[in-house]
């Protein structure tokens, strides 16, 4: 059919009054609006409101930019934290190359706060020995499927005691296989198994209880890979056996679909 | 990526974000805040972006996510309540609000959920377009045209009336 001939919709009405409606259309929804007077009234209302509402808003836009917003501020603060953080680590460093007594003492010195490179390592240990562990297991390699979705969300955020989301990496062609919970130093830990029409495996290890955030890092043991950081109090890492390139979109996939804020209703209700 | 680049690419941007912020929390000192974390935000994983991705509305979608989370935190400026939430528009229970008071938009505004503000906001104010729309909220395009209508349609009805209208649930 003919897109001039499709009878006209809210979407149409919208676009209408926002200026985006193409050339095509226009005639027939002013053609609408003629014989729809009510609504005609609806949509000049609308168009008025709007108006005032970009009147209203616009000196907020015309301000000059406080100094503390430009990208220069910014940076500098975000810098001055990443050298903090450094500085943390290299005092780690120092410590432990007193080496015997001294890494010794120095671990009970620095207490967890410091302790940030060893907290990093633990973290992309555990889940590899997890990947190494459950990625092999023909029988039994979740304890949860995930025809069972809700179940597995549900059971997971419960014993992590927040909000577990599971990341969609369709995308790629990696579907949900199930999730298990294990033991962790801090408290219990989830790990979701994923896998390809390949049989190719990967996991995503989130533990809570981590207070800095940390961009990737990456690491790499006998073959097998991992991305890892943390966001939010949650450790992420995400392993396969695979190179780090290959890797590496999987796990942005995976941070952009926790980025994602939850949706508070199913998106067809209005 | 150098890092006048990104100064050159991002701060354009910054009187829109300041103004959207503005609008989602109504108080001058709060929008720098969010939209300072914001930008961190956006200077921190600069290297997460995807190189081929829109970057205003990636910078929007992080700008709203920070506002979300801290709503449900409850912290920044009490609580904005939805229309969607309430029996009664605030403070009217008295009737000590004269009719004036209803005829002001932005406080229309702040009567609708925050999802219908959003897209309002988005497409009339910031003008992004449809599909950067869709992709701040991460709705499928149709969803977001049902709720700029609906939005339009309640702080219409909110302004002329003073009340919430009489709508069909959308099943």
């Amino acid at each position: 059919m003919n897109p001039i001939d499709l009878p006209v919709g809210e979407d149409d009405l919208q676009a209408y009054l926002d200026g985006r409606l193409g050339a095509e259309r226009v005639e027939a929804v002013e053609r609408y609006l003629v014989d729809h007077p009510a609504i005609a009234a609806d949509l000049e209302r609308d168009r008025r409101l709007l108006a005032e509402l970009r009147d209203r808003l616009g000196p907020k836009a015309a301000e000059p930019i406080p100094a503390r917003l430009r990208i220069s501020s910014i940076r500098a603060g975000v810098r001055r934290r990443r050298l903090l953080h450094l500085r943390s680590v290299a005092a780690v460093c120092a410590w432990l190359a007193l080496g015997g007594l001294g890494g010794w003492m120095a671990n009970g010195i620095l207490g967890a706060p410091n302790a940030e490179p060893v907290r990093t390592a633990r973290m992309a240990d555990d889940a590899i020995a997890a990947y190494r562990t459950f990625v092999v297991e023909v029988v039994h390699p979740v304890e949860v499927r995930a025809d069972e979705g809700a179940h597995l969300v549900g059971w997971l955020s419960k014993r992590l005691r927040t909000p577990i989301t599971v990341p969609d990496l369709t995308r790629l062609g990696y579907r949900l296989m199930g999730g298990r919970l294990l033991p962790g130093r801090s408290g219990p830990a989830a790990m979701l198994m994923y896998d390809d029409d390949a049989g190719t495996r990967l996991t995503l290890y989130v533990k809570t209880d981590e207070t800095e955030e940390t961009s990737f890092q990456f690491v790499e043991e006998d073959g097998v890979s991992a991305f890892l950081w943390r966001d939010r109090g949650l450790g992420y890492v995400v392993t396969a056996a695979t190179a780090r390139e290959a890797l590496m979109p999987v796990a942005r996939l995976v941070y952009d679909e926790l980025e994602r804020p939850p949706e508070p209703k199913p998106a067809n209700q209005l | 990526m150098s890092e006048d680049e990104i100064a050159r690419l991002v701060e354009p941007l910054i009187p829109g974000l300041r103004r959207y912020a503005y609008a989602l929390v109504r108080d001058a000192t709060a929008a720098d805040d969010l939209v300072q974390d914001c930008l961190e935000r956006v200077v921190g994983r600069w290297h997460l972006r995807r190189p081929d991705g829109d970057l205003r509305a990636w910078i929007y979608a992080i700008l709203r996510n920070l506002h979300l989370s801290a709503l449900r935190q409850g912290r920044r400026r009490g609580e904005h309540v939805g229309l969607d939430d309430m029996a009664e528009p605030p403070g009217v229970d008295g009737g000590q609000l004269g009719k004036a008071e209803f005829r002001d938009v932005l406080a229309g505004l702040e009567t609708l959920s925050e999802e219908h503000r959003t897209v309002l906001l988005l497409v009339g104010v910031e003008d992004l377009s449809y599909e950067e729309t869709a992709k701040v909220t991460g709705l499928p395009i149709g969803t977001v045209m049902s709720r700029l209508s609906r939005a339009r349609e309640r702080l219409r009805s909110y302004l002329d009336h003073g009340a919430r209208p009489n709508l069909r649930r959308v099943k």
